[in-house]
């Protein structure tokens, strides 16, 4: 039998699945601490994360909050830094801390059959750190010698003065960190900071995996005793700068410039924001997007380039990141803006706006697999304050938007004159 | 255990079906038996512009992303310089439009100039973007031209120079196509939310009728044994002096493998790892640390790396570094330093093995290796490794005469 290979075997448009969340258990500790759990998967493993409202909103000076919970694993009462590394790296589990806007989190992967053995670190990290001077000592000095490495980098300095541009120098998604301020930090107010944040503070818990069946009063046990207190996210205005376009030399032999085009944009609750995820995917958020398209796939400019939304919580910006040959630079911003004008004058074709949705709908089944990533998903919900809604909403945006629909978003939003634009060589 | 069935088409393709029912997605994963090691030194990053000009158009399709996109499906690739591999993640109720696509690419390119003459920009921008533009960042290709004299691995992946991507020619292209890219020198495995019964059908269908093509018969130039340290100096604008020293090791088949992946473990795994507590945390010499192998098929490298706390000699610290190797050169490591490294290791793999995209990754890994089934007793290959076992290989590898050194200095 011959096969007609030019011909297309059929498919099912994604955009015809029906695609559901797995729903997550919900409970609360003693205390009030609310749990969210995922009881999926066929390893015996699970990840748990210790979500507290101590991201850089809150600290008085820079550096304060990423740096308390980069110690929370450097030195309790009982044990060295060492003993704790040594306890979790024992059982084959991997602890990880981050620091972000308004949360930061202790985060734990381990096999499940481990986990009664590390929860009661956990909990000394929480309650019983001491933020050694030596500990903070060694970090000062090495984190000064990374971002003295990360300054020569292009990618970096563009990412860091792109966001004081849209958010402020001041503001917490806008503010980057200097060798003088890692030398202003002091050990009382790291303290400080984690007795009123992590110790005292409030806190949300996130689970997911193969989960052990006595798994509440497990977490009863360690953390339903911490007192939990409330606390208000603090908030700061926007200080978005004035001057809209910046061509900065960081290295005179620089052969790559790092482009950094993006817009002010509202947060996910915004009756827009879902729709312009859509149109930002046609622009540049995948593979087959207009900006790939063109910029890498037709002229060869670049390795890669995308659009996005950022994900942050009080206020979201749309940017366009790329790194391109030092004398296209400017060819590839005057593409990028050719192609805001395509999407403003033209509607998308039938065809063209098929592809994006099914692309999407195909990225959200595949990204559905697995209880990480649910977990993952339910995470988002519950830091913006959102509901489950918000996920069956983005599905029916993308199912439903139309061209027009897509049109009159360009025409508003994708307007050159209100986007920064930043070269970095 | 991964359960997974296998057969051989006609024309030499294997195939490899692994069936998870708890997704709703499918996974096909095309590995092809040519890396960078099997270019001509003349030619090198050929194996890896090649494979972005898979994605130029097959012989009856003229573009390979947007059917797929449009089944809800998403692809990439990468080269090593072992192996070249290409994944695709779908909803299961398309799997059809990935056989026909990677069918065709089988069959034979477009070999259009343009794609050619595309993919030679976008690759020159990468090599810039990961190699010219970073700080340090032509340390490896000046590491494995050190370190290798003979065999291919003295080049990089992305190539030796900028100028051998520039070059390439259409008729390069097409002989390499045809060279490697046959059947005989693939397998192919489909995961996921399908049968094997349906995944026999559509192999047949797609695969069944191009043509086997020469079985590649690799002969490539084995590195002599090396006989004294080398040694380099590099000066260039970076913020930090840096230390790198790399030691030859086995090949990836032997179970001394296992043995010195243990081995980097113990060194810098980890925060209680050993070269981390003692050279960045108490004797505060270097800012980070680090120490790996290449996992390499063939005779790899295992490499120790970090950058200096300013002021520090370089030499003491080469010294500390030593001083630390000749501790497992000299002692047993502690049962449950042995114990940690294994757990750790067990670990790995199960959070690996969470995904069935890595799981494929896998199963076609061993496969070109020699075997899949080799992939389940990765875990039992390990827990046969002991104490006297790390500290006869240390004894083996940290050789003074089998090593490379480079001292990468800030100017002025």
């Amino acid at each position: 039998m011959t096969i007609d290979r030019k011909q297309a075997p059929p498919i099912v448009d994604a955009v015809n699945f029906h695609l559901n969340l797995k729903p997550c258990q919900q409970f609360t500790l003693q205390n009030g601490v609310p749990v969210y759990a995922v009881d999926a998967g066929a390893e015996e493993v699970m990840l748990l994360e210790w979500v507290f409202f101590a991201g850089n909103s809150q600290e008085e000076q820079n550096l304060v909050a990423a740096t308390t919970n980069f110690l929370l694993r450097n030195g309790t009462a009982k044990r060295t830094a060492f003993q704790i590394n040594e306890h979790f790296e024992y059982y084959g589990a991997y602890l990880n801390r981050s620091c972000y806007n308004e949360t930061a989190t202790i985060t734990l992967h381990c096999l499940t059959k481990h986990v009664a053995e590390l929860l009661p670190v956990v909990k000394e990290l929480i309650t019983e750190s001491t933020m050694p001077s030596e500990e903070l000592a060694i970090y000062q000095q090495n984190m000064k010698q990374r971002l003295k490495v990360n300054l020569k980098k292009s990618d970096f300095v563009a990412g860091r003065l792109i966001d004081a541009y849209l958010y402020g120098e001041k503001h917490p998604y806008g503010k980057y960190s200097s060798a003088e301020e890692f030398d202003a930090l002091e050990r009382d107010q790291l303290l400080h900071f984690y007795n009123q944040y992590y110790t005292q503070g409030k806190l949300i818990l996130f689970v997911a995996g193969k989960l052990p069946v006595n798994l509440e009063s497990l977490l009863n046990q360690q953390f339903g005793d911490l007192p939990n207190q409330a606390v208000e996210v603090k908030q700061t205005a926007l200080q978005p700068v004035t001057q809209k376009k910046f061509r900065i030399t960081n290295d005179p032999n620089g052969v790559q410039g790092s482009i950094r085009i993006a817009r002010s944009f509202p947060n996910r609750h915004h009756p827009d924001f879902l729709k312009v995820q859509v149109l930002n995917a046609l622009f540049g958020g995948f593979f087959g997007s207009r900006l790939m398209s063109n910029i890498r796939e037709d002229k060869g400019y670049t390795y890669g380039i995308h659009s996005f939304l950022h994900n942050h919580i009080q206020h979201s910006s749309w940017m366009v990141s790329t790194e391109a040959g030092k004398d296209v630079c400017e060819a590839t911003i005057g593409e990028v803006y050719k192609e805001m004008k395509g999407l403003r004058d033209e509607p998308v074709g039938e065809e063209e706006l098929l592809l994006v949705r099914n692309y999407l709908m195909g990225s959200i089944l595949g990204d559905l697999d697995g209880p990480f990533q649910i977990i993952g998903r339910w995470k988002n919900i519950v830091l913006h304050g959102l509901t489950e809604q918000y996920f069956y909403d983005s599905i029916r945006t993308i199912k439903t938007i139309s061209a027009e629909e897509l049109q009159a978003l360009a025409e508003k939003y994708l307007q050159p004159e209100e986007f920064f634009e930043l070269v970095v060589i | 255990m991964i359960h997974y069935e296998k057969f051989t088409l006609a024309n030499g393709l294997r195939v490899i079906v692994h069936q998870d029912l708890s997704t709703p997605m499918a996974v096909m994963d095309i590995m092809y038996d040519v890396g960078a090691r099997d270019e001509d030194p003349n030619r090198t990053g050929f194996a890896h512009l090649f494979e972005h000009l898979m994605f130029g158009g097959s012989v009856n399709i003229p573009d390979y992303d947007e059917p797929l996109q449009m089944a809800g499906g998403e692809n990439n690739a990468y080269t090593t310089n072992d192996l070249t591999n290409y994944y695709i993640s779908l909803p299961a109720e398309n799997l059809e439009t990935a056989f026909w696509l990677e069918s065709d690419r089988m069959l034979s390119l477009a070999f259009g100039e343009k794609s050619l003459e595309t993919q030679r920009k976008v690759v020159c921008e990468e090599f810039k973007e990961h190699y010219l533009t970073k700080p340090y960042g032509d340390v490896w290709h000046k590491m494995r031209e050190l370190a290798y004299k003979v065999h291919p691995y003295r080049w990089m992946t992305i190539g030796k120079e900028l100028s051998h991507i520039e070059t390439a020619r259409l008729e390069d292209v097409k002989n390499f196509f045809f060279k490697h890219y046959r059947p005989q020198n693939a397998v192919l495995v489909v995961a996921g939310n399908v049968t094997v019964e349906k995944v026999k059908a559509l192999a047949e269908k797609w695969f069944g009728d191009i043509p086997p093509g020469e079985k590649y018969i690799r002969e490539l130039p084995q590195e002599p044994e090396q006989q004294e340290a080398r040694r380099l100096e590099i000066k260039a604008n970076v913020p930090l002096d840096a230390f790198y020293k790399t030691w030859h090791i086995g090949n990836r088949l032997d179970q001394k493998y296992y043995i010195t992946d243990l081995i980097t473990d113990i060194l810098s795994g980890g925060g209680s790892s050993r070269l981390y507590q003692s050279l960045v945390k108490e004797q505060k010499l270097f800012s980070n640390i680090d120490c790996s192998h290449f996992g390499s098929t063939e005779n790899g490298l295992l490499s120790i790396e970090g950058k200096l706390v300013k002021g520090v000699r370089i030499e003491d610290a080469e010294k500390a570094v030593e001083a630390e190797l000749d501790k497992v050169r000299n002692e047993l490591v502690s049962r449950s330093e042995l114990q940690k490294v294994k757990n750790k290791t067990e670990s790995m793999i199960a959070f690996e093995d969470m995904s069935v995209m890595n799981r494929a990754n896998s199963l076609a890994y061993y496969e070109i290796l020699g075997d899949a089934a080799w992939m389940n007793f990765e875990l039992q290959k390990y827990g046969m490794v002991t104490a006297e076992d790390i500290r006869r290989e240390s004894r083996a590898i940290f050789r003074e005469e089998n090593s490379n050194t480079i001292y990468y200095l800030a100017e002025g």
